[in-house]
């Protein structure tokens, strides 16, 4: 019982152009009382402006302030980062790791696109792309070219392929002569990038 | 033999192209589809492993040429026809809609909230023991493949099959997709992020000290010894 289709895909039943394609299955199942277009919107506006990587990079800056902080979240990360409020849906097991001088983390799904909704949001179009996920488990230094980082000779890259529900988040090396900034001001060195390891932080 | 999807080390993509993070979604129908995706999951007639195979069962000419949002798209129109949820005149509009008994399960607007910060964790009490701790070798499974269903979903990509690694920790027990995916059940078992050298993988590595982390299934491995 593989599934595969002997006769025409149902897509292939839908309007060639993808924007009047959903439209079609959209009014379909608007019709049918499956979906209702305002909690489309809903969805939507949730993922366009609530959930994004402010909620991680308020994680990261924690991290660089509090050394507590940090040893509990790589620990279990999954409760601490509840305890902010982040949690739901593609973020139910979450792991963090942290880069090192001698040690680089970046984050691939291969298989499809698995990323940390409640903490970095929807994913960049870059890492679900076709030459993200072929590349960055074969050749993570020249994918990191590609975002203009160079890593250190002596640093080794460890790549995270996520193959199961573990969510991953990367925590950056604090930069230097960030000491007197606080919580909100470190936030701003915290790009989306640099929790999927393919920046590092910003400098001040 | 794996499928279209499972593309880890694969060569010739070209550059990976960054974008601003304030680009959340690129044009209105990208966004219409997450939401219509993840609308109709909530009618409970598939599950997370379902409708990822749903994605990885189109043809690898479709796969190949659809932009990611058409993925999402070709992956419920099969699933909504193969659940009975539409039927193909519906989807072809060559039917008027009639109405679904599914109805009262669709979202409301006013749970969007409270349903997408539920989540749905996929651990699970197992009577299955680990069998490995931290440190232990082992060997991936040498084939990746869905090993109860020929063609069938798995998460073993094919660059690590056969690979010898590490076991770095233990996830605790999951549900297995290569089961939950067809239909068997959740069949809970230990799931660990097991390191590989990158020199186990490729032939040509970057750099001899570089990793890379897989989250598998015990069934996934074995021991070396």
């Amino acid at each position: 019982m593989p599934h595969d289709h002997s006769h025409d895909d149902p897509h292939a039943l839908l309007p060639s152009d993808p924007a009047l394609r959903v439209k079609a299955l959209e009014t379909l199942l608007t019709k049918k009382g499956l979906i209702d277009p305002a909690a489309l919107d809903e969805i939507i506006d949730t993922y366009e402006n609530k959930i994004g990587p402010r909620n991680g990079a308020r994680v990261v800056a924690k991290t660089w302030i509090d050394p507590e902080f940090r040893k509990a979240l790589l620990e279990d990360a999954t409760s601490v980062v509840a305890d902010l409020g982040y949690y739901g849906r593609q973020g139910e097991h979450m792991v963090a790791v942290e880069n090192t001088d001698a040690v680089h983390n970046m984050v691939v799904c291969t298989l499809c696109s698995c990323y940390p909704w409640p903490l970095l949001g929807i994913p960049p179009g870059w890492y679900k792309s076709d030459a993200y996920r072929a590349r960055a488990v074969r050749e993570p230094r020249k994918v990191l070219a590609d975002f203009g980082v160079t890593l250190p000779e002596d640093t080794a890259v460890r790549v995270w392929d996520s193959t199961a529900e573990m969510r991953y988040l990367v925590i950056p090396q604090r930069p230097a002569g960030t000491e007197d900034m606080d919580e909100e001001a470190l936030m701003n060195l915290v790009s989306r990038d640099s929790m999927i390891g393919t920046a590092l932080a910003g400098t001040p | 033999m794996t499928r279209v999807h499972d593309m880890g080390g694969r060569f010739g993509d070209g550059a990976v192209v960054p974008e601003p993070e304030h680009e959340v979604f690129h044009e209105d129908w990208h966004k219409r589809t997450l939401a219509v995706v993840l609308a109709c999951g909530a009618l409970g007639k598939w599950n997370l492993d379902t409708s990822r195979h749903a994605r990885e069962r189109l043809k690898p000419t479709d796969y190949a040429r659809f932009f990611y949002y058409e993925k999402w798209m070709g992956g419920l129109a099969t699933l909504l026809v193969e659940t009975g949820v539409v039927t193909r005149d519906e989807l072809a509009g060559n039917a008027e809609p009639a109405p679904s008994d599914l109805a009262e399960k669709a979202w409301k607007p006013t749970e969007i909230a409270k349903v997408l910060s539920k989540g749905g964790p996929v651990d699970r009490p197992s009577n299955v023991a680990p069998m490995f701790a931290p440190g232990d070798t082992v060997i991936a499974r040498p084939h990746a493949e869905n090993m109860k269903v020929s063609g069938g979903h798995t998460r073993l990509p094919a660059y690590a099959a056969g690979a010898r690694g590490t076991i770095l920790r233990l996830h605790g027990s999951h549900i297995l997709p290569d089961a939950h995916a067809h239909g068997l059940g959740e069949a809970p078992e230990p799931l660990y992020a097991v390191v590989f050298p990158a020199s186990e993988l490729w032939a040509h590595p970057e750099h001899p000290r570089d990793e890379v982390v897989l989250d598998m299934w015990q069934s996934y491995l074995k021991p070396t010894s």
